[in-house]
């Protein structure tokens, strides 16, 4: 793996140790972008095993993250000018929360790394740092049975880390409560939108070629007539349920995520509808109305249920009551708006 | 701060009273302040409906106090498990045999 932002290295009883520094450099802001944006995103890991941040000795803590290089980053650049030990597992290039509700950043593999990389002859105390949203995966009791360390889970946001440690590791009650504030929300927006346009702009591309052949006029003037408005419907829907939800989710009536976007989704519709200004006295203009209401919606909805699994409080259990409904609602809704457009361009 | 609520009245979370001994781990570990001490021999569920099933309590309990059916909540994952693709276990983590298979699908997370 790409091993660039070691500096250097430094000896220990258990040999030369990679050295890595708190500041960031442009290579892993660039890379952070990337991975937000999807691009390579999976396969941004670095190497497991034992690092040193700084110049740390036998007394300096130890701290645990997962092998993506998002959480490494995050947590060496929140401690500017400190001296620790950084045990990195081998979570498969996963973040520390979702490696730790998938079992990978788990009580076997903590214990396996702390035996592999020599960390007991390297400090002379038994304690180490966890984030608290590694416990999903990790026991604390059996670590200590295993391998005699003593598990501290420290707060939730690397951000928190300088004061717990100073604290002598005692977490506020903030610290360790899991948000989802504006910001935390809009950072997952990009990944979101763009798995969603990657299939978007299939179909819209295939609807395009379809729509010069229903309609009144030549082929490209049909094609920019409705072709190119249910683009705008299908993109509009897409914004509605990636973007919007995610942003106003809070603010948004209901609890169930799908209802969420179902919400967004119809206003976006009622919107398009006032801008397209049909003329609901030819069955065209009214089919084609009806498959605004239909379509924008199920999409809205669809990418707002999908918004559970970045979201960070939806339980298992509760998005499976959701989808219940949710998923029939959004299928029936999403093939009708489909068929009464195509209804409204090759029929009436 | 008031915290994002999810659905009313679904999570499987369980605290046996008779077997819990009171260390306090689970309130450590719960990311949405679920429990609290109850008069300091005990733990309590204050707030049921904040619990994601994250299943941190249960796994962290000595004495097998909690039991609760941990999962991830992503529908994107019940999608994959209903049509067999991937474990279905959480979509946003894939094995390193199914990026080679082309059954990718980092959704979440």
């Amino acid at each position: 793996m790409d091993q660039s932002f070691v500096t250097g290295v430094i000896e220990t009883p258990r040999g030369d140790v990679p050295q890595v520094s708190s500041s960031l450099v442009w290579s892993d802001r660039w890379g952070t972008i990337k991975a937000r944006s999807g691009i390579n995103r999976t396969h941004y890991a670095v190497d497991p095993g034992l690092y040193a941040l700084r110049s740390p000795d036998a007394e300096s803590p130890v701290l645990v993250t997962a092998n993506y290089k998002l959480s490494l980053d995050s947590l060496r650049s929140a401690l500017p000018g400190r001296d620790a030990w950084i045990l990195v597992l081998d979570t498969k290039g996963i973040n520390v929360w979702c490696a730790a509700g998938k079992g990978t950043f788990g009580t076997a593999e903590l214990a396996s790394r702390i035996q592999s990389s020599g960390v007991g002859q390297i400090v002379s105390h038994r304690r180490i740092i966890l984030p608290q949203l590694a416990a999903p995966g990790v026991a604390a009791h059996v670590i200590k049975k295993l391998s005699g360390f003593t598990v501290h889970y420290g707060p939730i946001r690397a951000s928190d880390l300088s004061e717990y440690l100073d604290r002598g590791l005692e977490a506020t009650p903030a610290m360790r409560l899991k948000t989802f504030s504006f910001a935390e929300r809009a950072v997952l927006i990009p990944i979101e939108l763009v798995q969603a346009l990657r299939s978007a702009l299939i179909v819209a591309l295939a609807v395009l070629l379809l729509s010069g052949l229903g309609g009144p006029g030549a082929y490209t003037d049909n094609m920019a007539t409705y072709g190119i408005f249910f683009t705008v419907a299908l993109l509009s829907g897409v914004f509605a349920g990636a973007v919007l939800t995610p942003l106003l989710l809070p603010y948004i009536p209901g609890r169930a995520f799908a209802l969420k976007g179902l919400i967004l989704g119809l206003i976006a519709a009622a919107l398009l509808l006032f801008f397209r200004n049909p003329d609901m006295t030819r069955w065209a203009d009214r089919l084609e109305a009806l498959a605004w209401l239909s379509l924008v919606p199920a999409v809205a909805a669809y990418l707002a249920m999908n918004f559970t699994g970045a979201s960070t409080y939806t339980s298992l259990s509760g998005v499976k009551k959701e989808m219940r409904w949710a998923l029939p609602l959004e299928i029936t809704a999403g093939a009708a708006g489909c068929l009464l457009w195509l209804g409204s361009r090759f029929i009436v | 701060m008031t915290q994002l609520r999810y659905l009313r009245g679904v999570t499987t979370l369980a605290l046996d009273e008779e077997k819990c001994i009171g260390c306090g781990l689970c309130i450590t570990v719960c990311p949405h302040a679920v429990f609290s001490m109850n008069g300091g021999k005990r733990i309590q569920i204050d707030d049921r409906d904040a619990c994601m099933e994250c299943g941190a309590c249960a796994l962290n309990c000595p004495a097998e106090a909690l039991t609760v059916d941990a999962g991830v909540g992503c529908a994107a994952a019940v999608i994959n498990s209903i049509l067999g693709r991937s474990d279905g276990a959480c979509c946003c983590s894939i094995e390193p045999d199914d990026a080679s298979s082309g059954k990718k699908r980092p959704t979440c997370c």
